[in-house]
């Protein structure tokens, strides 16, 4: 049982932290078909500015200063490159945002070295919050998922009930008809692409000293990053939530499960020895594919519903 | 036109004689590590420690003419790029090559600079591991061209499976490694040398998780809880090792640590108070042995890199090789190779020697738990352990000897069956 709820709370911990770097990306999506493949170095740009701030500042200030100073620099360059390449369609955007990936990488090297930042939790986060039987669940990641909970809420209400918030739904699917009612149609794409970034800048101060600051933070939660937006549904805020849970939950739990062929066929009275052909195909545990299951879940997902769980458009 | 190139051509040759005639001087080794990606932080502090040390050779003219010089290579720490590397070296005309971090790359260069050898008989290539400790490179795959100054997975783990053999309290063991060449090996190891030292042990748990990847330790260590285990045993280093104990720490696991890098970069910050007499770890060397003749040089290494010096092996390695090109008066690899076989050396811990049969360094080795230092930084603090002077960076925690391993009883016989190439 404790081990049971524990691993609940770790992986929807984990869920909630995918689910704040994604959500940006999937907000950018579905408002101006952007695929942004920067978005996971924006989230490293969000932890090393915090780590800067936070050493002259302290923690609390960089918790405000470096998802904004993320969010301008999204839009900056969603007013100075993307508009530009806009015209020319989605392919220059997509590739645009990957070459903008790179630089940023290099960008980091150059300015913070290639080496692992000391970029630590707030002493006054750095202990329990709760025991649960004899485990410990750590304040850190209790404030983790209390972030990640009030923006999903900030994100729900600003879109929803805010003027803003209509004028950037009705952007999406009639851009026409809201230019000719007067409004700055390509101002509220560049802020929601700002919007974007900044969330993904939150994830990253948050991330940072949660797990480590270093250049290749970016590489490492890139591609499950999309995994979670596809699985979720192109576009779809609640479809990134669903399945940032869904994928937190199940990479925390396969890792506790040490099943593999070799269990599985010795139950069906089949003895399996390191002789065996393809031994090493067979000896392989769940807990070792974790890290590869959402790949797995994405391909699946692709193959049998490809607008993912809750995505309205086809493909 | 052809008179000016060919001039040109022949202006370059004639300088580029010149720069390899100044270069025999200089001995340069190529250092093959991570210095960006995952590990990018421990190949930095490794190529910190060699430059000090040479620089020290340098000032003493330990090899009585040319000087060392280290050129760092980013090997990114995969196994495919360190054969770049090792190209590279080789096209820059280095002789020498060092390389520690991670077994597969390891297990490449020296497959590869054995090959090259072979081919290239007057242009052979010596290969000098600090680190990288898979048991295969001086037993199954040992080769002449590779020599190690670490002790290997074989022997570290026969002596802390010996000391941990003693504790009547363990009953149940968790294996976590890094799922690599070196991660498979000791998880390997510790299962046969348990299962003969102490039958009645129940390894509980035995994870391999992919090296550099995990960034959340938590699920593992909520594993651990599950399976009751009294004490955990670990070859992980770098990130994976820092990130697995802060992941013990946040979830209040309480068993012991029997490591063999949580003295490594970083460690020590993410350990906490919480690790006070629960992390042990096994090493040539650490900053509380006593005798501590060492004591000078890794305080002024500190001084100099504001940061804890960490592998002897680095200085013993070095110095050793000096010697060596002291002793042939020559910088050939195949006169060092030979010149090394067998070589002796009074090391700050003890005589160390580099056994002739697999290339294999046998020293004597420390197993040390971290406690509460002494002094935290510079200053003393209220409760700490009177005979730990020195805190690892900065933590207030500092190693505390358990117990000195001889190097006679570190050795273990190897299977190594070495091909030695004509002595000229």
């Amino acid at each position: 049982m404790e081990f049971f709820l524990i691993s609940l709370l770790n992986g929807v911990s984990y869920g909630l932290l995918l689910f704040m770097l994604s959500s940006g990306l999937t907000l950018i999506f579905s408002m101006m078909g952007v695929l942004n493949f920067a978005h996971a170095s924006f989230y490293m740009l969000g932890a090393y500015f915090a780590y800067q701030i936070s050493v002259k500042f302290g923690f609390w200030p960089a918790l405000l200063m470096a998802p904004l100073v993320v969010g301008v620099l999204g839009a900056l360059v969603e007013r100075f490159m993307l508009r530009r390449v806009h015209k020319f369609g989605h392919v220059p955007e997509l590739l645009l945002t990957f070459g903008l990936a790179y630089l940023i990488e290099e960008f980091v090297h150059l300015i913070w070295g290639r080496s692992s930042l000391d970029y630590k939790v707030p002493t006054e986060m750095d202990g329990p919050l709760f025991t649960l039987y004899t485990t410990t669940f750590p304040m850190y990641r209790g404030f983790m998922m209390l972030v990640a909970v009030l923006m999903l809420l900030a994100i729900f209400l600003v879109l929803t009930r805010t003027r803003i918030g209509l004028v950037i739904q009705a952007s999406l699917t009639h851009p026409d008809t809201v230019e000719a009612l007067g409004h700055n149609v390509p101002r509220v794409f560049m802020l929601v692409f700002g919007g974007g970034c900044a969330l993904a800048g939150l994830a990253g101060v948050i991330g940072g000293n949660a797990f480590v600051t270093e250049p290749g933070m970016a590489a490492a939660v890139g591609s499950i990053v999309f995994v979670v937006a596809v699985v979720g549904g192109m576009g779809s805020l609640a479809g990134a939530f669903v399945a940032s849970l869904l994928i937190g939950v199940i990479q925390t739990f396969a890792v506790a499960m040490d099943y593999s062929f070799v269990t599985l066929l010795k139950s069906a009275g089949f003895v399996i020895t390191p002789d065996t052909f393809l031994y090493s195909l067979w000896k392989l545990t769940i807990a070792q594919t974790a890290p590869i299951l959402p790949y797995l879940f994405l391909v699946l997902i692709l193959i049998f519903r490809p607008r993912g769980l809750m995505g309205t458009r086809e493909g | 036109m052809f008179k000016q190139t060919f001039g040109a051509l022949a202006a370059g040759a004639i300088l580029g004689l010149a720069a390899s005639a100044a270069s025999a001087q200089t001995v340069k080794i190529g250092y093959i590590d991570p210095l960006s990606g995952p590990f990018a932080n421990v190949g930095e502090a490794g190529l910190k420690q060699f430059q000090f040390v040479i620089d020290d050779i340098n000032a003493r003219n330990l090899t009585g003419g040319p000087k060392l010089e280290i050129v760092p290579l980013d090997n990114k720490g995969t196994p495919q790029e360190s054969l770049n590397q090792l190209k590279v070296a080789i096209d820059r005309g280095m002789r020498f090559v060092t390389q520690g971090n991670g077994s597969g790359a390891a297990l490449a260069i020296s497959d590869a600079v054995a090959k090259h050898n072979e081919r290239n008989p007057g242009q052979s290539v010596l290969y000098l591991n600090y680190a990288a400790v898979d048991p295969d490179l001086t037993n199954s795959k040992c080769n002449f061209w590779h020599f190690r100054f670490d002790v290997n997975a074989d022997m570290k783990m026969e002596a802390l499976t010996t000391y941990l053999a003693k504790d009547q309290g363990i009953k149940k063991v968790y294996l976590i490694h890094q799922n690599y060449a070196f991660g498979q090996q000791n998880s390997r190891i510790a299962k046969e040398l348990l299962a003969r030292k102490r039958p009645d042990i129940q390894i509980v748990g035995d994870d391999l998780h992919p090296i550099g990847q995990v960034k959340d330790f938590s699920p593992y260590v909520a594993k651990m809880k599950a399976a009751n285990a009294d004490i955990v045993i670990t070859g992980n280093w770098g990130n994976d090792m820092s990130l697995l104990i802060k992941a013990a720490k946040d979830a209040n696991y309480n068993g012991a640590f029997y490591t063999y890098y949580a003295g490594g970069l970083g460690t020590p910050t993410a350990m906490g108070e919480a690790a006070a007499g629960k992390v042990k770890q096994i090493t040539e060397w650490h900053a509380n042995i006593a005798p501590n003749k060492t004591e000078k040089f890794a305080n002024e290494f500190e001084k100099k890199y504001k940061l804890d010096f960490y592998y002897l092996r680095v200085n013993t390695m070095m110095y050793m090789l000096a010697d060596a090109i002291k002793k042939e008066k020559s910088a050939e690899p195949l006169k060092v190779a030979f010149a090394l076989e067998g070589m002796k050396f009074a090391s700050d811990t003890g005589e160390v020697e580099m056994r002739a049969s697999d290339h294999q360094i046998i020293n004597p080795m420390y197993i040390s738990t971290i406690v509460k230092a002494a002094n935290k930084g510079d200053k003393p603090q209220a409760g700490g352990d009177k005979s730990v002077k020195y805190d690892q960076e900065d933590t207030g925690l500092g190693f505390k000897t358990d117990a000195r391993i001889e190097a006679y009883v570190v050795s273990q016989p190897t299977s190594c069956q070495m091909k030695r190439p004509p002595k000229s």
